[in-house]
């Protein structure tokens, strides 16, 4: 058994595409000697800022012999059949062919071709070639006068199997047995026959940490032991973590000192500007929870100084870093947030929706809106929602986008904003992601929520929908921040069914006057039309042509501003536009409801009964979630697991028997005509149970709904065990199918049944 | 091959600028002079963005002023100017060794590899205005990035074929790292012990405080306007007249014209992308033509 060492050595691959590449490195290898019938026992990976490295070990010398047997027509088969065979198997004479015979074809002639194994110096030179030029790197380049592609330069090729070099080159470049070690430190070359060799070598005299899960650690290590020996405390951060481990070959971790007049500045400055611009840990003192004035940098050279000096430098460039930081601080507080607003218009939200400001205009009003909803003054609200976006031009975000929101909370605390006010500027882009917490203060939801809808409802309004993976204005993200805000902080929030008060169809009524007017603005007719059609078509309505709308702008009474005064025409108008459920608006309902099912699978909920709750109809969040818990806990007891089998039966005869007589059983039973005692009583408990149940759900009781309607699974059982719906006589059996249906309509109150599978999804 | 040893520290900036200079005479490049017109960088040096289309082999190095006039600070910001000085070379092809030529420069000027921490960080340069990329590094010196090191892959929106390998090093900040000075304006220009030394703030802190207030106060925006309208007139008949040097010259005075008005905070975001993609056009077509000019030139 042998092992094959390759390593590619080039100038400095950027850290974050060092693991993934290590990882595909592997698989196109171990792809290759499988395609090449290799096998091998083990392959073991390394990657860094100049090198990926795979070992194989336990391979063959030479690859097995192998012999191909190739089927051709029978003997006596005419000519050209013959010549064909021969061709394609590449035989001179027919008589190289072996016969064999077949008890019920005859005798037929094979090629037979015996593919002696191949050394595996030979495959391997073949086969590192094509991996490397066929190798894929997020971004690729050329360098010198070279047809070769990679990542950045190339500069060797370690090639060795069985304690040889494998031979070969790459546009110029010649494998060999040579590796080179940390650039100051321990650069060599070294000459290397084996993965051992190789390792003590580099770790020894090269001065190279190979094993990123390494590096990684003694990385986290020395920087913990850094801070605890001054008395202070990391502030852990992964991906930074990963960041600097593919940055350094030698890593060693410095603490460095800053200006504590820095201090002043807000925390997520100084930790962003260290951790973007200069990649350096935060530091916190554990007693105050609060900065402190150091840093954790991760150097790639043990100096000869103990790291003074590059500690001593990096200090001054965070200095020059925060000096910039101050200046955009101090400058952006001597302009009030309004006047940055102002500047809004001038930056576009999205073409067919319009400016920021636009944008701030729409979600002001959704605020109002949304604010008795939610528990918060419509005024303090609005004034949030006015003011979320001003920073967007501030110098600071200009510098940090990432400080969007932050840096609005601060400059409205600084110009003496209300709380609520503040802190809602600061919150309204939460939650960003899955695990970011929820805004909780009831301004903060109101412009939380309000900024995400408009932002959904404008991209449903001009057709800009996620598809598959795509979703380049991370609309999914949106729409689970809704989803969340609403269920976290129990908002009572009507999705889908659109009369013409609620305030999601008031939305639509305000991006499509934007959007319309925009178009309008531009004199685009043919999009005016098409916005025309999707929110005004319904039968009986004319499909406008953009010859139509055009018609409609030359005429001198037409108001171009229509557009402002919109909100009115949807509340007086509460025609087809709010009547189409299947439309726009059904189809946002249900992206929220697959929203709703990825969190609730996230925190594993039992998402499969949300459609058996949806389908009754329900579109509020907060009591499809109460349903689906309510549903969930029934269906566990006995009783719950018993009646379902109950109701399954029940709705199976009723859609047998209504196929069957091409009708739907779907009226109430005559009591009169009831000739069993387990009739009667079923119908009496049904009766009973459903009114049970329907107090209980006014008062949006589920569990008592449940639990009313669960007394029925006896009776139920009782009169499947002893009734025969298919009676003899039709009047009977047609009385005996409503009891059926009684049940299902009984069942229905509180879920679709007949969307529950018995076993938990 | 790296040499592990750094000389000592260069006495003044200008012995810093002729240090590099000499380095890299002695690596065949044609030590030019910098370019008789504003430029926002180095790289839009005619001897790096032109001379790195085309078939024909290039070496060259050059101190070039750079204008970014919505960076100046009327002198108050000791590491921020709206001009300054960069050193940028080229060589076409790259050689093979770079990274070693480049680590060597470091130590010429007194940069000690032992004590200082050197690093190759990814950052992939791009230039819009003349359609040009290219995959490289900052290059960081104990966290300080000091130049810039990139591989052209396009300019003008052509593939660049040799590849050419492109530094740029920011002088100044350079030299206060190299100097320990906290302030731009305190390093010493020439040699402290001479009979006339003087400062940076000697020779430049007058100008950037007047430069300043053009740039932000002064500059007449209606009549940068129309000069912006004839620089790309004029850009675009010299062009069509087939003669892409000077077509180039007027992108240059036209991106420098845009600037300024930009620098006055006279325009919108969106119009600031329709000017942008104005200047890009022309200086887009000044290298198209060249390419398509040297190409034939070589066969």
């Amino acid at each position: 058994m042998a092992e094959l060492l390759l390593e590619l050595f080039s100038e400095e691959i950027p850290a974050r595409m060092q693991a993934k590449a290590e990882a595909d490195l592997k698989a196109a290898l171990e792809k290759g000697l499988s395609e090449a019938g290799v096998g091998y026992e083990r392959v073991v990976t390394l990657s860094g800022p100049r090198r990926l490295t795979v070992c194989v070990e336990g391979l063959p010398l030479k690859s097995a012999d192998v012999s191909e047997e190739k089927k051709g027509p029978k003997v006596g088969a005419p000519e050209k059949a013959v010549e064909g065979f021969m061709r394609g198997a590449g035989l001179s004479s027919i008589d190289e062919a072996e016969v064999r015979s077949d008890p019920k074809k005859g005798d037929f002639y094979v090629a037979v071709r015996e593919i002696p194994g191949r050394a595996l110096e030979d495959i391997i030179a073949e086969l590192v070639p094509d991996i490397v030029r066929g190798f894929h790197w997020p971004k690729s380049m050329r360098w010198g006068r070279g047809e070769l592609r990679w990542v950045r330069p190339l500069q060797r090729i370690l090639c060795v199997f069985d304690g040889k070099t494998v031979d070969f080159g790459i546009d110029g470049l010649k494998s060999g047995n040579l590796t080179e070690g940390h650039r100051i430190m321990g650069r060599g070359p070294f000459e290397v026959a084996s993965f051992d060799e190789y390792c003590a070598v580099l770790e020894g005299d090269g001065c190279v940490v190979l094993n990123r899960q390494d590096r990684r650690l003694l990385i986290e290590e020395q920087a913990h032991k850094v801070c605890l020996e001054a008395g202070l405390e990391l502030v852990e951060d992964k991906g930074l973590l990963e960041e600097v481990t593919g940055l350094a070959e030698w890593p060693v971790v410095l603490l460095g000192k800053m200006d504590e007049a820095f201090l002043s500045l807000p925390p997520e400055v100084i930790q962003l500007s260290m951790r973007t611009h200069q990649k350096y840990f935060a530091v916190r003192d554990p007693k105050t929870g609060e900065l402190a004035p150091n840093f954790v940098v991760v150097a790639n050279v043990e100096a000869s100084d103990g790291g003074e000096a590059i500690a001593a430098g990096n200090s001054r460039v965070l200095s020059a870093r925060l000096d910039d930081a101050r200046f955009f601080w101090d400058n952006d507080r001597g302009t009030p947030l309004e006047e940055m607003a102002k500047k809004l218009s001038t930056i576009d939200f999205k073409k067919e929706l319009g400016s920021v400001a636009d944008k701030v205009d729409r979600v002001a009003a959704l605020a109002r809106e949304l604010a008795p909803k939610v528990g918060a003054d419509p005024d303090v609200a609005e004034r949030a929602a006015r003011l979320d976006k001003a920073d967007l031009v501030s110098g600071m975000v200009g510098e940090f986008p990432e400080l969007q929101g932050v840096m609005g909370g601060y400059y409205a605390r600084e110009q003496g904003e209300d709380t609520a006010v503040a802190t809602a500027i600061a919150e309204h882009y939460k939650p960003v992601g899955p695990s970011d917490d929820v805004p909780s203060e009831p301004v903060s939801i109101a412009v939380a929520l309000a900024d995400k809808l408009d932002t959904l409802v404008g991209f449903w309004a001009i057709d800009e929908k996620p598809t598959g993976s795509k979703d380049p204005f991370a609309l999914r993200r949106a729409a689970l921040g809704v989803v969340r805000l609403v269920l976290e902080n129990g908002v009572r929030l009507d999705l889908r069914s659109l009369t013409s008060d609620t305030v999601l169809a008031m939305a639509f009524g305000r991006v499509f006057n934007t959007a319309l007017y925009l178009a309008y603005e531009k004199r685009d007719a043919a999009w005016a039309a098409t916005l025309e059609n999707r929110f005004f078509s319904a039968e009986g309505n004319p499909v406008l042509s953009a010859k139509d709308v055009e018609e409609m702008w030359a005429d001198e009474a037409y108001d171009p501003l229509r557009g402002k005064l919109y909100n009115l025409d949807v509340r007086d108008a509460p025609h087809q536009f709010i009547e189409r459920q299947g439309g726009v608006l059904g189809s946002l309902a249900e992206f929220f409801i697959d929203r709703l099912k990825q969190y609730l699978r996230d925190s594993g909920a039992r998402y499969d009964l949300i459609d058996a709750v949806f389908a009754l109809g329900e579109d509020d969040l907060v009591l499809i979630v109460k349903r689906v818990e309510a549903l969930a806990a029934f269906l566990e007891t006995e009783d719950g697991a018993n009646l379902l089998a109950g109701y399954k039966r029940a709705a199976n005869i009723l859609k047998a028997e209504e196929k069957k007589d091409g009708k739907a059983h779907d009226g109430a039973p005559d009591p009169a005509r009831f000739e069993l005692d387990e009739e009667r009583a079923l119908h009496a408990a049904i009766t009973g149970s459903v009114t049970a149940a329907e107090a209980a759900l006014a008062q949006e009781d589920f569990e008592k709904a449940m639990s009313a309607l669960s007394t029925l699974r006896a009776p139920v059982d009782a009169f499947f065990d002893a009734v025969t719906v298919n009676a003899e006589s039709e009047g009977l059996r047609q009385n005996r199918l409503f009891i059926l249906n009684s049940i299902r309509d009984a069942l229905h109150r509180v879920a679709d049944f007949s969307k529950v599978s018995a076993t938990p999804v | 091959m790296t040499t592990l040893t750094a000389r000592d520290k260069p006495a003044s900036f200008q012995e810093l600028i002729l240090r590099l200079q000499a380095y890299w005479a002695g690596k065949g490049c044609a030590i030019l002079q910098p370019y008789d017109m504003e430029v926002g960088a180095g790289t839009l040096h005619p001897a790096t963005v032109l001379r790195a289309l085309g078939p024909k082999d290039w070496r060259a190095a050059y101190v070039q002023p750079s204008r970014r006039p919505g960076d100046a600070r009327y002198g108050e910001n000791p590491n921020r100017l709206g001009h300054y000085y960069q050193f940028q070379v080229i060589l076409k092809p790259n050689p093979a060794d770079l990274q070693d030529l480049y680590l060597n420069s470091l130590y010429e000027i007194g940069i000690d590899p032992m004590v200082h921490d050197i690093r190759f960080v990814e950052d992939d340069w791009e230039n819009p205005t003349v359609g040009a990329w290219g995959l490289g590094w900052e290059v960081w010196c104990d966290g300080m990035e000091v130049s810039q090191y990139t591989y052209f892959q396009q300019v003008g929106g052509l593939d660049v074929f040799p590849v050419s390998g492109e530094l740029t090093y920011g002088l100044e900040r350079l030299a206060m790292y190299v100097f320990g000075v906290d302030n731009v304006y305190n390093l010493p220009f020439n040699a402290p012990d001479s009979e006339t030394p003087l400062s940076y703030g000697d020779v430049f802190l007058q100008n950037e405080i007047e430069q300043s207030a053009f740039n932000f106060e002064l500059a007449d925006v209606e009549m940068l306007h129309k000069w912006f309208e004839g620089c790309e007139r004029q850009s675009t008949t010299l062009r069509e007249a087939g003669k892409p040097l000077p077509a180039y010259d007027f992108a240059l005075k036209a991106s420098h014209v845009f600037n300024l008005i930009d620098a006055r905070g006279a325009i919108s975001p969106t119009e600031r992308q329709a000017f942008i993609a104005r200047v890009r056009d022309l200086a887009r077509g000044a290298a198209e033509k060249w390419a398509e000019q040297e190409e034939a030139r070589a066969s």
